[in-house]
């Protein structure tokens, strides 16, 4: 027993000889941790079992924003956890969740307007436009941008570049006007896909077919099929060309609709 | 984290042969891609294959079963609670349906019970929407373009991927269901990448015949999440959200009936009792088991809760002897490791190739034919990239996209995942990635039919805890259709169950207290472990080792 503890320490020494070391502040108190650590990581170095603050660990489900500040600093930075690499000297504090209020609507009522936006989320006009937000995202995009293209009635504007938004919080933890903007956001991503995009009328095509049951002979015919016959259509399937033109057609039609 | 100076000139290799790979890209000369035979071969290098990755399970319904070591290990552990300490008669909720799982299935089974007249509830262990939903970069599949793909071919596609040992009921619909549920998505306004005429783009997948991969930029599966989870709040009457609340053990009541669960509040450490006319196991994945200590794209949460849960209630399991590698998980920088590089990139243009710049496997075989033929590549042929920390990984040379689509793809069609690279110095337009297969998605999990009913009465499950549909291996952009296709079926399926079916009586843990006898019985030593595992431990383990007090009793640990 002593003597795996002691090797154990040894192998630490070892380990931080060859590891560069680097302080961090969590929350005010100083720990040292690897320097290739992210944020996320350095918690869990110094000891922490993540339950709040921590989700896909890709930088896509927005749970880890987080801000922190140097020494000497008057700006505050922000990042997601699982991110963002630390840093000598950082103080880092995680926000990860901050109130915020989202209006509730039918989304088939609504209209693609801007004052559809301004009805339901009326603070917007608080918007002091002081860049805080963009400044505080950490996905780079230019919030404060799409906002007011969704005051101005620009709802596909408004959406598309809030299309990256994790939803993280950040921006709306830092307005000083309360405005929620990643709701906002979200509320002109889905009013420009239900009313603003035209509808694929392909894909209606297609449930109507396989609501006339047009496949269900083929697909009964491949169900009952033995193994090794499957395998053969299997390999004799057409693959349709990675670069070709969208109005490829294979040559055999029988389990297609070609009118 | 630049590339190392070392790295930096075996790029020069990926750029001496880039050209040539690009003219035979454009003029639509591929790589030979494997028959069914040369499959065969080269599958004995995927981790299933290693007989030391998996046991027997020597208790409960699929007795006998050799699955992978990590899952067995919890299989073979007590529950959470003690059934004798459980005053089960004073429930905390009463609800029509329990939803375990606020990811894609469970947030489509949701919104499809409320539909039908149900009220619900959705326990989830983190957030609502952290779950591998979210993190589903590639697209969803759906025959959609009837003029050249039909379910016909679709399901095909399904059954050749899975070698022909998917569950063919569930395929069917799949299939069949997958046009549907992409048009409910679109309701919704989620927002598909489309043509100005309002047509659908699509693109290839591994193993796909036909281009039928619908996306949303590149982080398709994100777009769906948020987009349904905000529907499901704008129905917080009906639908109400327990966050950071997992299930840890079903209830099933004295008629043999589910009838709810055991939840834990992370935060308070309480145990809370919600009575349920029927409940949807919809809980995800395993990747944080780490089978075979292989890194994982998988979200925090993916620790194989439902399927733990729902075999003690005596659901059976299947095809949970294959797990599925995604071929192209990063492996630098450090921190980026596990992280899902979208099969999109290969879709897009971009060649694998090896360390003289060589390729070496065509980019669309079904997934674990191309993890094990980069696995071969670097521990067979010995033809991989060292990394610095002592592994090996393949380029995928995603600068071939923009000369051949124009300047400017990647920045379009890859944002997310270019902005993440340049966060490490590493511009992805000029400069190659280094990937790894990494541990990705659960093939097989919890028996279900077509109506995604369980061998127990008042038990659903859905989405990637579920088994059967993919077989033994899933094809891209089959999962988020799987989520929302099944989702929804256990959601309708659930509330209608709960309007006519359902029996009430006395709640029980009774099939707990069996499921300890029986590990009794065979000696299977528990080692005082306990599960769902609810969270993997990733905490430095010379500070757990500090914590002397946390077993305790004290005002605080």
């Amino acid at each position: 027993m002593s003597n795996n503890s002691d090797s154990k320490k040894k192998n630490k020494k070892q380990s931080e000889t060859t590891l560069e070391m680097v302080p961090v502040f969590i929350m005010g108190k100083k720990y040292d941790v690897p320097a290739t650590l992210t944020i996320q990581k350095a918690f869990e170095y110094a000891g922490y079992q993540l339950v709040r603050g921590c989700g896909c660990r890709g930088g896509i489900c927005g749970a880890c924003g987080t801000v922190y500040r140097f020494p000497d600093s008057y700006r505050i930075e922000v990042g997601l956890a699982c991110q963002t690499v630390v840093k000598p000297n950082m103080y880092i504090s995680q926000i990860p969740f901050f109130p915020a209020n989202k209006a509730v609507y039918d989304i088939e009522e609504l209209e693609p307007t801007g004052s559809t936006v301004t009805a339901l989320y009326p603070e917007i006009f608080k918007c002091v436009g002081c860049g805080t937000c963009t400044r505080s995202c950490p996905m780079d995009i230019d919030v404060m941008e799409y906002i007011s293209r969704a005051i101005r009635g620009d709802i596909a504007g408004a959406a598309e570049l809030s299309f990256d938004c994790v939803m993280c919080g950040l921006c709306t933890a830092r307005c000083p006007s309360e405005l929620v903007q990643y709701n906002i956001g979200i509320l002109t991503r889905r009013l420009y896909g239900r009313h603003i995009a035209k509808r694929a009328k392909h894909l209606e095509d297609a449930v109507e077919n396989v609501k006339q049951k047009k496949f269900d002979k083929g697909i009964k015919k491949l169900k009952k099929m033995d193994i090794d016959k499957l395998k053969a259509v299997y390999s004799a399937r057409e693959t349709e060309p990675q670069f070709g033109p969208e109005e490829w057609e294979p040559e055999n039609k029988d389990y297609l609709i070609t009118e | 984290m630049a590339y190392t100076p070392e790295l930096r000139k075996l790029i020069k290799r990926v750029e001496k042969t880039r050209p040539a790979r690009v003219e035979r890209k454009k003029r639509g000369e591929e790589f030979p891609a494997q028959s069914l035979k040369e499959r065969e071969d080269i599958l004995k290098y995927h981790p299933d294959f290693k007989d030391e990755g998996r046991s027997e399970i020597r208790v409960g319904p699929s007795k006998g079963y050799k699955i992978s070591n990590e899952i067995v290990e919890l299989l073979h552990a007590k529950s959470r609670v003690s059934p004798d300490l459980l005053d089960l008669s004073n429930p905390d909720y009463e609800i029509d349906i329990l939803i375990i799982g606020g990811g894609g299935a469970g947030t489509s089974a949701a919104l499809m019970a409320r539909e039908n007249g149900a009220k619900v509830i959705i326990a989830t262990k983190l957030r609502h929407g952290d779950a591998n939903t979210m993190m589903a970069e590639g697209g969803i599949q759906a025959a959609t373009k009837n003029r050249k793909d039909s379910p016909y071919y679709h399901y095909l596609d399904a059954m050749g991927g899975g070698h022909f040992t998917n569950v063919p009921e569930l395929v069917e619909t799949l299939v069949n269901d997958a046009p549907l549920a992409l048009k409910w998505l679109e309701s919704l306004g989620t927002m598909f990448s489309k043509f100005d005429d309002g047509r659908l783009k699509t693109m290839h997948g591994g193993g796909t015949s036909r281009r039928r991969m619908h996306y949303a930029g590149d982080i398709t599966g994100a777009e769906i999440m948020r987009t349904i989870r905000d529907e499901a709040r704008n129905h917080k009457d009906d639908i109400r959200v327990l966050e950071f609340s997992p299930a840890v053990e079903l209830i099933v009541n004295e008629k043999g009936h589910c009838a709810g669960a055991i939840l834990y509040n992370l935060e308070t450490e309480e145990y809370i009792i919600v009575k349920a006319k029927a409940t949807i196991i919809a809980t995800g994945g395993s990747g944080r088991l780490h089978m075979q200590n292989f890194m994982t794209t998988n979200h925090y949460g993916a620790t194989a809760d439902g399927l733990i849960m729902a075999y003690r209630a005596g659901v059976s399991l299947n095809f949970l002897h294959t797990v599925q590698y995604h071929p192209t998980g990063a492996v630098f920088p450090e921190q980026a490791e596990g992280l899902l590089i979208t099969e999109k990139f290969r879709g897009a243009g971009a060649n694998i190739v090896n360390i003289d710049g060589e390729q070496f496997v065509y980019e669309r075989e079904p997934r674990d034919v191309e993890a094990s033929t980069i696995i071969r590549e670097c521990k067979g042929v010995g033809k991989g990239v060292p990394i610095p920390a002592g592994k090996f990984g393949v380029w995928l040379d995603s600068p071939m996209i923009d000369i051949l689509k124009g300047k400017g793809t990647i920045r379009k069609e890859f944002p997310g995942k270019w902005i993440l690279f340049k966060r490490y110095d590493i511009d992805i337009t000029k400069d190659p990635m280094l990937i790894y297969p990494t541990l990705h998605y659960q093939n097989g999990g919890l028996e279900i039919n077509s109506k995604c009913e369980t061998s127990l009465p008042g038990l659903y499950a859905g989405g990637e805890v579920s088994g059967g549909i993919h077989g033994e291996n899933r094809l891209m952009g089959n999962s988020l259709l799987d989520v929302t296709v099944f989702g929804r079926i256990a959601g309708k399926a659930a509330a209608g169950y709960a309007k006519t079916k359902f029996r009430d009586g006395k709640l029980t843990l009774d099939h707990v207290t069996k499921y300890h006898k029986e590990l009794e019985k065979e000696g299977v030593d528990v080692g005082g472990r306990v599960s769902p595992m609810l969270l993997p431990d990733y905490s430095n383990p010379e500070v757990r080792e500090k914590q002397l007090t946390t077993k305790y009793l004290g005002t605080i640990r």
